[in-house]
């Protein structure tokens, strides 16, 4: 946590609510998100107990699965949630538009132009709070296995047609989540703890009612973002219930205990009365017992999620205030290219992703993760003045108004432009020797080199051994971006009087060395992968899982 | 095989104290001491089984009932407990609370800050399936996962030929001798016929800040070789042989303090059994409830839970510092219970939500009283001297502070960088 953002978090403590701690909203947030709440059963891996989904904030729908250890019930669980996920992810397949790449020609190895599809639009995935992600992630590996009756007719518990897909796409997004700055499934709380400090502890900040407390506390009721968070973290009703359930997917263990167990054992009360009914006449009037124990299960899962549900999309009114960052669009059309990506995966008919990945798929995760990761931390910078100002604060950038230009040029037998520029700045950059600091111009970064630094009233600065609090007089050397010519492109140099920002650190970090392909696996890790993957197994499947 | 803690004891003996070896006015603040089991103490004779843990201080176990309230049966320390505890050694609060086996629960509700923790019945159900499970056929099962995952070297134990000891005594001392006298046996057994011994929910006693804790492990096995191995059953899954590393760190705390406890049983066999630093962790397979299990090196938790343990301040010395009949009773009117929990220090930080019975009652202090570790410990450790939220934001925008101090000057760049930026909204 930097000291920027502690210093956010105590005032937030003053002010009794939240501070800012961005002034743009830097993730992408789509115009019809589908939001998922989901909820599971504790103890047991991957066993939904329900979910509200839906893109409509008035209409979400309930998924109930009312006797979670059955895994019929799960089934029908599954079938109904990609029977609403699948048309949605589904939707954005179609419209596409070309874009032109270059790709090496397999026979000649020589780069051709080509025009490859990229849809106009991705689906987005909203959740509550990060334990959702995990949850999507485990209900994507649990069922992208499954086998469906038609594809295998031996299997004891086929699974609904679309299932097995719908955890192809769930473990994309799952995959995708990991990316940092992505915005296919997005975790509410992380969102909001990203552009907003509260009073309390970042794992505090986990809580989503305890979250949006801090951010938008009830004035009206007199309550400070504290007060309101406690509420919603603590507060009970009469009955031992929390007002404020949790956002899942784990239940309260009160709500377990007190509410929902009875409701099951009385749901699993009148299945058996059912099954042992004798005619059906008798048979009527206990299927309406146990239509009306299911609906009893229905509305407390239900009880539980739309408070979940409200919060989420009250967060989402209040990011959408924010308006959106430059660069997410960039961001975003990443996105898209993974999305477009996965789909023409999925259409070629390609396996489900494996279970643990080989060795090259895996460094190349990571490679692009580290990647992705030094871009975000560039781009939020640039788009943004307050996340700027923590990099300034720790030396690894700079603003300053522009005192004098000097034009210089290379001995060489054309001449080059390499205009000296000294910036008066009250930040304290560390500037090696040479060190080269970027500056944006038109939207693409613009070279310079360090050259000197000192004290405007005259002691004189090393580089980066500058230590007194006055201001600071940099000069750097422009290196790039000024045209061909011998006298700089018109705008290509700092003017006096201009307000720049430098920064230490790249607009555009590139990634590493490129990666083998995985045929070139070297020994070292294992060697080429064998014969194309089999079509991994399913999950073995025992009739223990029934408790 | 060195014993690096210094505060061990079992139930059925009594074994010297950190304080008598440490020499300086805190005892148990310098790290480990010298090798605890080589020179009994003063008067350190060992005793037979059965008698109580701190015979030689009946005003310590009179001080603590009292501290206790009339008619308040002690709670047992356990391992989670431990392990937590050891987390936040300079906690001196739960010291005090745990050792003299203080309700926490109840403390905490009687506070009007009730603890928020519980257990689901779908959880605790299934935790119990998987356990008898794992365990059933006279752990065929569970010793199959322990020779092909730790010991494949050794011989298949005999179809349902495993010694399966009864443990069976009564109180939490006579369970600790029982399982003492039994790992005895597994010893001489395992020499004599090389037989696998399973202890089913063994009893060990491990002293910590001057009381015992008995400590319940899911199950020991002693090997044809002699040598012991902790395992834990959990109830989270291992999905393609990968488990939630922050629950299998936790885990591998608990199972820390287990080693701990069993290393100090069997420095008293001759010659002396090796307590595996390996510890067996079986966890249901992926989506199913059938055991899977994974090898565990718990070297560095068990090094470091045994210096935390050794650093805590003595419940003795805890006590001695509060006012004569204290106590915290929950029967108590709510205003004098939080004086006597307010009496001793705590060392609040949000990671004590999810371990601490009373977190939420510090929590509601450590903000009344506006220090900064209500944001953390990483909060803390770069403001420097200033512990108060009011004099960080005071030095932040010069109202108060020294401009020469690093952390002060600092603030005040961050505090001006952050106007600047929100200024150009």
């Amino acid at each position: 946590m930097s000291l920027i953002t502690t210093l956010a978090r105590l005032e937030a403590i003053r002010a009794g609510r939240a501070q800012p701690a961005a002034t743009v909203r830097h993730r992408h947030l789509a115009e019809r998100p589908l939001v998922v709440v989901p909820l599971t059963t504790a103890g047991e891996a991957g066993a939904p107990l329900g979910a509200l989904v839906g893109c409509d904030r008035d209409a979400p729908r309930l998924l109930v699965v009312p006797q979670p250890r059955d895994r019929d019930l799960r089934s029908a669980f599954l079938a109904e949630l990609a029977d609403v996920v699948l048309p949605y992810v589904e939707s954005f397949a179609d419209d596409v538009e070309l874009v032109e790449g270059k790709e090496a020609d397999p026979e000649t190895g020589r780069q051709v132009k080509v025009e490859r599809e990229l849809c106009a639009d991705a689906p987005q995935l909203i959740v509550p709070s990060r334990a959702g992600v995990e949850f999507l992630r485990l209900l994507g590996r649990s069922t992208r296995f499954r086998r469906t009756a038609d594809q295998d007719p031996e299997t004891a518990y086929p699974a609904p047609p679309r299932v097995p897909l719908l955890g192809r796409w769930l473990t994309h997004f799952g995959e995708r989540a990991r990316v940092p700055g992505s915005s296919l499934l997005l975790a509410m709380t992380d969102l909001l703890s990203r552009h907003w400090a509260t009073g309390q502890s970042s794992l505090e900040d986990q809580h989503l009612g305890a979250l949006l407390a801090w951010i938008d506390p009830p004035v009206e009721e007199g309550l400070t973002g504290a007060e309101a968070a406690l509420r919603a973290e603590l507060g009970r009703d009469p009955e031992g219930q929390l007002l404020c359930p949790p956002a899942g997917p784990a239940t309260d263990p009160a709500f377990d205990n007190r509410l929902l167990a009875p409701a099951i054992e009385r749901y699993d009360r009148a299945r058996s009365a059912l099954a042992a009914a004798e005619d059906g006449v008798a048979a009527d009037a206990l299927l309406a017992h146990l239509s009306e124990a299911e609906r009893e299960i229905g509305e407390l899962v239900r009880s539980r999620t739309l408070p979940t549900w409200e919060n989420v999309w009250r967060g989402l009114d209040l990011l959408r205030a924010l308006p959106e960052a430059s660069r997410v669009p960039d961001r975003w059309t990443g996105d898209r290219w993974s999305f477009t990506a996965h789909r023409d995966r999925v259409a070629s008919g390609e396996p489900p992703q494996p279970r643990i990945d080989d060795a090259v798929t895996a460094a190349q995760k990571l490679a692009r993760r580290e990647r992705e990761q030094a871009k975000l931390d560039a781009q939020e910078a640039l788009d943004d003045p307050l996340v700027l100002a923590a990099r300034r604060l720790t030396g690894e950038a700079f603003v300053g108004e522009v005192v004098e230009v000097a034009m210089t040029y290379t001995e060489t037998k054309r001449p080059s432009p390499r205009p000296l520029v000294t910036v008066r700045t009250e930040d304290r950059p560390h500037l090696g020797e040479k060190a080269k600091v970027f500056r944006s111009l038109e939207g693409k970064p613009q070279t310079a080199r360090f050259v000197a630094a000192e004290e405007e009233d005259g002691g004189a600065g090393g580089a980066g051994e500058v230590s007194a609090e006055g201001p600071l007089l940099v000069v750097l050397r422009i290196v790039d971006r000024m045209g061909r010519g011998k006298e700089p492109a018109l705008g290509s140099v700092p003017e006096k009087g201009d307000r720049l920002c430098f920064t230490l650190f790249e607009h555009e970090p590139r990634g590493g060395p490129k990666l083998p392909d995985p045929e070139n696996t070297p020994w070292t890790h294992g060697g080429p992968p064998s014969d194309p993957a089999p079509l991994p197994a399913a999950d073995p499947v025992t009739e223990e899982d029934l408790l | 095989m060195s014993h690096a803690h210094p505060a061990l004891s079992v139930a059925d003996a009594r074994l010297p104290r950190v304080s008598e070896y440490l020499s300086g006015p805190r005892p148990g603040r310098g790290g480990p001491g010298p090798e605890p089991n080589q020179s009994p103490g003063p008067g350190g004779d060992r005793v037979g089984q059965g008698e109580a843990p701190y015979g030689d201080a009946p005003a310590l176990r009179q001080r603590l009932a009292e501290l206790r309230g009339p008619g308040v049966q002690a709670k047992p320390l356990d391992a989670r407990a431990l392990a937590a505890l050891a987390a936040n050694p300079g906690c001196e609060r739960r010291a005090i609370l745990d050792g003299a086996g203080v309700d926490k629960t109840a403390l905490a509700s009687a506070l009007g800050a009730p603890a928020p923790f519980g257990q689901s019945q779908f959880a605790f159900t299934r935790g119990h399936a998987f356990e008898a499970r794992v365990k059933g056929d006279g752990g065929a099962e569970l010793l199959r996962l322990v020779r092909e995952r730790l010991d494949p070297s050794a011989p298949e134990p005999p179809p349902g030929g495993a010694r399966l000891p009864d443990l069976a005594a009564t109180g939490p001392q006579g369970r600790a001798g029982r399982t003492a006298l039994a790992l005895r046996e597994a010893a001489a057994a395992a020499e004599a016929e090389g037989a696998w011994t399973l202890l089913d929910h063994p009893m060990l006693a491990l002293e910590v800040a001057g009381t015992p804790a008995f400590l319940e492990p899911d199950a020991v096995v002693v090997h044809p070789d002699g040598t012991w191995t902790v395992v834990e059953i959990k109830s989270f899954p291992m999905l393609d042989g990968s488990a939630d590393a922050a629950k299998v760190g936790a885990a591998a705390r608990q199972a820390a303090v287990y080693v701990l406890a069993l290393e100090d049983v069997a420095a008293r066999l001759d010659p002396p059994p090796r307590v595996r630093h390996r510890i067996l962790l079986v966890c249901p397979k992926d989506f199913s409830n059938l055991p899977t299990a994974s090898a565990v090196d718990v070297r560095k938790q068990r090094a470091v839970t045994a210096r935390q343990l050794g650093r805590l301040t003595r419940v003795e010395e805890i006590a001695a510092g509060l006012a004569p009949g204290a106590c915290f009773s929950p029967e108590l009117p709510a205003d004098l219970l939080a004086e006597t929990v307010e009496s001793v220090r705590a060392e609040y930080t949000p990671e004590c939500l999810a371990t601490c019975e009373l977190a939420f009652h510090c929590r509601a202090r450590a903000r009344a009283e506006g220090t900064v570790t209500v944001l953390g410990r990483s909060a803390r450790a770069e403001l420097g001297e200033l512990a108060a939220v009011e004099a960080v934001l005071a030095a932040a925008h010069g109202e108060a502070g020294d401009a020469a101090d690093p952390a002060v000057a600092a603030l005040r760049r961050a505090a001006r960088l952050r106007e600047e930026a929100l200024a150009c909204r």
